[in-house]
């Protein structure tokens, strides 16, 4: 399994983060990708390169401000579970912390990859320095 | 005007490959001729023995600790330095067609400038530097990339699919279904990543590099000062020539390489001696690192697909060779001739079965560390030709190419021009050279530091999944040039390797931490 876990320390409520982080449709505005449609539990997302997604929400959790997700009936993806996290620091501000376990193994770099653009994003937009 | 500089590389190529450095089965007439009439350098080593960090220092100047390119998919900063942007501010015209894999080959999400400027089927893109400064990206006017196969985001593959869409099943697939580096057998033995290639010899991108070079080069004012630099994909693996070339070396007529003990006895007692991620790789029980396939076994290596695979390379060599004279008669015809000077060399070796392996990994002998290095001064610059037995190392390139031009060398890099000779060499300090390896696989860690010097190499393992850090190395070249008996233990020889071992510590650069991230697995 392929495993990886990036993180970032946000300058903002836990709770304001959620408000972007947390909605599923609007993963697009700060994960490297053109698009996303949500459509109940699914949701396509698609890449600059052309590519299409589908997966499956598997849980939004306002409380404890978990999302998860999977890829499916997808031809090399074989196993996925991708989980972001915004967890408070304990001190106002929060961490967002983006999870993904899949097989092939190596597609987890790439996600990873994307993780890391898209988190360094994310805190531009909530810290007001995009 | 000055002094031009061709700047030609390829991937993957051992020191014995060429007729220059002893090599009887490939025909290479022309780069022979850059040897015979430069200066040969016998004794280059890369700093990283996999693409990216090797290509990051030829770029830099500088060693992976600083640069941050520790493995294969970790991306060079597009803040790194760069020789190119240096030579552009002075002037010159600057390019690179073939492989730059400075950046994953495997990005879907278009995160790096290499990807999308393939996919937009466009030769640069602008970078916005800290003070707000546009400038190229890596400070080249003009990038053209292939890779290996007529797959992924390259130019070359873009070609192939707008022109010749029929040949792009005629390469071997590099990866599995599980993107993993395929362990496909092919050819007349079955030997991993070997391919008969229908593709039409002019389509194959060893031509190809080689035609949009002089397309670039054509494009040029007969004044203008350039660097260009002429990236050869091959002879990395897949060894999937062209069928229609496959006539000039049989591999049925080829002796086994003088580094493959024909005796499994023999190799495994060879490697028994070797710190332990050798064995365990030959072996199948550890495979540490994604540059060879994760589902091939070593120790099923015949020695016909032992001559197969050294045949198919020798093959991909001489189509280089042939390729560089092709562009070395185009600039003769434009006049440049006494004004260029031509830089030869690769990113780093190939086992070709020395020891019973094939492909490359934290393995550092002369299979992998010990590269063809040419470097023939323009002729106006009346350079004496010359053989360097000195240890030279890439990270030498940048300021070469800097004082080529005639500029300082460049604060960013971390070693001197290339000695143009054993005396120059002795009198400047060509003493020792230096090479890195750092891995993180998920699981899998190996790390280790290794020096040149004396006709000694001598190779410290870090801590991680297999050693303690007490591991190690030591080779005595004059005496065991095959690298067969590791010397590290032996009571005797503890002082040369102590010794080693301090001069390591001492002239290694401090890795920067935190360590870049790992965006792909290539």
């Amino acid at each position: 399994m392929g495993s990886i876990r990036r993180s970032q320390h946000i300058k903002c409520t836990p709770e304001k983060a959620w408000e972007i982080i947390g909605d599923p449709s609007r993963l697009h505005e700060w994960f490297p990708i053109v698009s996303c449609r949500v459509e109940g539990s699914k949701r396509w997302i698609h890449l600059a390169n052309g590519l299409v997604f589908e997966e499956d929400i598997v849980l939004v959790d306002n409380s404890m401000r978990r999302f998860q997700y999977t890829i499916v009936n997808n031809p090399i993806v074989t196993q996925h579970l991708g989980t972001v996290d915004v967890i408070d620091d304990g001190r106002g501000e929060c961490i967002a912390i983006y999870s993904t376990d899949m097989k092939p193994n190596v597609l987890a770099l790439g996600i990873g990859a994307a993780a890391n653009n898209g988190l360094a994003k994310v805190k531009k937009i909530l810290e007001g320095t995009l | 005007m000055g002094r031009r500089i061709l700047f030609i590389t390829t991937d993957q190529q051992r020191f014995d490959s060429l007729g220059c450095n002893g090599g009887t089965i490939a025909r290479t007439p022309n780069i022979d001729a850059l040897a015979r009439n430069g200066i040969n350098y016998t004794r280059a080593h890369p700093q990283n023995v996999v693409c990216m960090p090797s290509r990051s220092t030829m770029v830099t100047g500088q060693h992976p600790s600083t640069h941050g390119v520790w493995m294969n998919g970790v991306a060079l900063s597009p803040d790194a330095p760069s020789i190119a942007a240096t030579l552009r501010s002075a002037g010159y015209k600057t390019a690179l067609v073939g492989k730059a894999h400075f950046e994953p080959l495997l990005d879907p999400f278009q995160l790096f400038a290499e990807t999308r400027m393939a996919a937009n089927n466009v030769f640069t893109e602008m970078y916005t530097l800290p003070d707000g400064t546009m400038v190229p990206h890596r400070g080249f006017d003009h990038m053209e990339f292939a890779t290996h196969g007529a797959q992924g985001s390259v130019h070359y593959a873009q070609w192939i699919r707008q022109n010749h869409p029929e040949a792009i099943g005629q390469f071997f697939t590099v990866l599995d279904h599980e993107l993993e580096v395929s362990a496909v057998g092919g050819g007349d033995t079955n030997a991993p990543q070997v391919k008969f290639n229908e593709v039409h010899r002019e389509w194959y991108h060893t031509d190809w590099v080689a035609d949009r070079t002089m397309a670039w080069l054509d494009s040029l004012d007969v004044n203008d000062d350039w660097f260009c630099w002429m990236s050869f994909p091959d002879p990395h693996h897949p060894w999937d020539p062209p069928k229609s070339e496959l006539g000039r070396v049989n591999w049925r007529d080829l002796d086994l390489p003088e580094g493959y003990p024909t005796d499994a006895t023999m190799r495994e007692n060879i490697l028994a001696q070797k710190p332990a991620h050798w064995a365990k790789w030959y072996d199948g029980s550890f495979v540490s690192n994604y540059e060879a396939p994760l589902h091939w076994v070593p120790a099923t290596l015949t020695p016909d697909q032992v001559r197969e695979v050294n045949a198919m390379t020798h093959i991909e060599n001489e189509l280089i060779d042939e390729a560089i004279g092709r562009v070395l008669k185009m600039i003769e015809t434009k006049g440049w001739t006494s004004d260029v000077d031509i830089v030869f060399t690769t990113d780093h070796g190939e086992f070709q079965g020395d020891f019973g392996l094939l492909f490359k990994g934290p393995y550092h002998v002369d299979s992998l560390m010990r590269l063809p290095m040419i470097w023939k001064p323009a002729p106006s610059a009346n350079v004496t030709p010359a053989v360097v037995t000195a240890p030279v190392g890439l990270v030498s390139l940048a300021a070469t190419f800097a004082s080529i031009a005639g500029l300082p060398t460049p604060d960013y890099v971390e070693a001197p021009a290339l000695p143009l000779s054993d005396a120059d060499a002795r009198t400047r300090g060509f003493e020792r050279v230096l090479t890195e390896w750092d891995s993180i696989l998920f699981e899998k860690i190996i790390g280790s530091r290794t020096i040149h010097r004396d006709g000694w190499t001598c190779t410290q393992m870090l801590p991680g999944t297999l050693h303690d850090g007490t591991e190690g190395e030591l080779y005595d070249h004059a005496n065991d040039p095959l690298q067969h008996v590791n010397l590290w233990n032996d009571s005797k020889h503890k002082a040369i390797r102590d010794d080693l071992l301090a001069d390591l510590r001492s002239a290694m650069p401090e890795q920067i931490l935190p360590l870049r991230p790992v965006d792909a697995p290539v």
